[in-house]
């Protein structure tokens, strides 16, 4: 049932809504609950959506091996494509809304904060994922190089954490909590050869 | 003849209370509490009775930012690390009665009742900026002393060269403090002459009114030329020392944080830049000014010193 229904069109449809709930809700609350600093908060709550979208891609393969749903795996492009969008978001948010296209300023935040440069690193790194997650493109490349290019995104996904960690001036509790999800779906990745699986 | 018959409950014109005396009301009470038994009246029960305060000319060409963003955006970690914690929590706060002991080197020390503290003081409105470590800033006006006029009355000795002051620490009101990400109680300090300058202040309101839980009542500092983290909140001790004091921020990261953290735009905090800020309510950052406009007044304090190194 589930599965069937994982692979009709309509349920990516209703996947796609709930990637935008994030965004809909920042629109939703509008300025009265962007409170004192609405800069601030588009700069921190897309930047947290970014990373949870970079965790819930990941959490994808592991979650169809385990409840035995490979149809998810039709979604992981979607989901990492979120991820990439609200980056972009991230991004965009601090260039115009924090910096103001202050060119100065920006370069000297990427070259002099170390916490700006790995969010930057780990931002610019995204842009081949993205790229050729593109079906026409992802055709022409070897299959190996292509898996190879998108592993990365356990790299990316650790910078991004880090980056969050660096920012931070006294309370850890919630960078960590989105650290432990990562090292936890690290671990869910060593898993045993196929073999040990198929028996299990 | 037609005689109206008035029902108990239909008031006559002279029943209503004066517009005067209704627009009035605080000061009347005020007035009141000031007359009869104004030492014996709680803090408390003057609350709004800030309207009175003794204008001053500090900040007047300033545009104050709104009372709700001065109210929903704090950082006062022992509420929550988010901005808007303090807010929501911060009502669970009993601020009365509230005592403030006094040790160290001074002729009269002792835990005193707030009330006394404040006794026969004379209330001020000043509207300073404040600017956060964060790069946003503020502009408040303050209602409160001078803090000179009160630490003049413990009668510090010669060898009280600094200040420290303690935040309550109270885990079952603050559940902040319940987690330890700083080594709690805050802890704060100034520079005998620093604490003593007239435009370092004790507040105990906002906008004419007591001051909410949020900002640090019942009674906080104010040091305009400096970060936001010195102007410490909720203050249950100060105690005169020969040494400098320990301070909450830079136990916990020393080389972000120093001891004197004067605004300085020429001076960047190791993670971002301190040349700009966001005004609260303004979209373009805004240019840092050194001590944050407050040079004429506070530069020769530091003749000589290298900012550079005491940051």
């Amino acid at each position: 049932m589930m599965k069937q229904a994982l692979k009709t069109r309509s349920a990516k449809v209703v996947a796609f809504g709930l990637s935008l709930l994030p965004l809909g809700w920042l629109a939703a609350i509008g300025p009265d609950g962007w409170g004192a600093n609405p800069v601030e908060l588009f700069n921190r709550f897309l930047g947290d959506w970014a990373l949870r979208f970079l965790l819930i891609t990941l959490a994808v393969s592991p979650f169809a091996r385990i409840f035995r749903l490979s149809a998810l795996l039709r979604y992981r492009r979607m989901l990492g494509l979120f991820a990439f969008f609200y980056a972009c978001l991230h991004l965009l948010s601090y260039l115009v809304f924090d910096q103001f296209f202050d060119w100065g300023a920006i370069w000297k935040d990427i070259v002099k904060r170390q916490f700006i440069t790995v969010g930057m690193l780990a931002f610019l790194a995204l842009i081949p994922l993205a790229v050729t997650s593109w079906t026409r493109i992802r055709r022409r490349m070897p299959t190996q190089l292509w898996l190879k290019l998108h592993r990365g995104i356990y790299f990316i996904t650790g910078a991004v954490v880090l980056h969050y960690f660096m920012m931070i001036k006294a309370d850890y509790l919630l960078a960590s909590l989105h650290g432990a999800i990562l090292i936890i779906l690290l671990l869910l990745r060593m898993r045993p050869a196929p073999r040990a699986m198929a028996t299990a | 003849m037609l005689i109206k018959v008035r029902k108990p409950w239909e008031l006559r014109e002279q029943d209503v209370t004066s517009q005067q005396l209704y627009v009035n009301r605080r000061q009347v009470i005020a007035g009141l509490g000031i007359a009869g038994a104004a030492a014996a009246l709680p803090v408390s029960a003057l609350a709004g009775a800030f309207d009175g305060a003794i204008k001053t000319d500090w900040g007047k060409d300033e545009l104050p930012t709104s009372l709700k963003d001065i109210t929903s955006y704090n950082n006062f970690y022992e509420f929550g690390t988010d901005k808007g914690d303090p807010k929501k929590y911060a009502h669970k706060l009993t601020t009365d009665p509230w005592s403030i002991k006094i040790s160290g080197e001074c002729a009269k020390p002792g835990t005193y009742a707030l009330e006394d503290i404040l006794k026969g003081q004379d209330v001020e409105e000043r509207i300073y900026r404040l600017r956060c470590v964060e790069a946003w800033s503020m502009v408040v006006p303050w209602n409160g002393i001078q803090l000179s006029e009160i630490l003049k009355k413990f009668e510090p000795t010669s060898k009280a060269k600094y200040v420290s002051f303690k935040t309550l620490y109270r885990p079952k009101e603050m559940w902040g403090q319940r987690r330890n990400f700083i080594d709690w109680p805050y802890e704060e300090g100034l520079r005998m002459d620093e604490a003593m300058h007239p435009l370092t202040m004790a507040a105990i309101g906002i906008y004419g009114d007591t001051i909410p839980n949020q900002n640090g009542a019942p009674i906080r500092l104010v040091v305009p030329w400096k970060y936001g983290f010195k102007s410490i909140k909720s203050i249950v001790e100060i105690e005169f020392t020969e040494k400098e004091p320990r301070t909450s921020w830079n136990i916990r990261l020393p080389r972000e944080y120093g001891f004197y953290a004067n605004v300085n735009p020429t001076v960047d905090h190791p993670r971002w830049s301190q040349a700009k800020e966001r005004r609260i309510g303004d979209f373009f950052r805004t240019p840092t000014k050194m001590f944050n406009g407050y040079a004429s007044e506070v530069a020769s304090l530091y003749d000589g010193m290298d900012l550079r190194s005491f940051y």
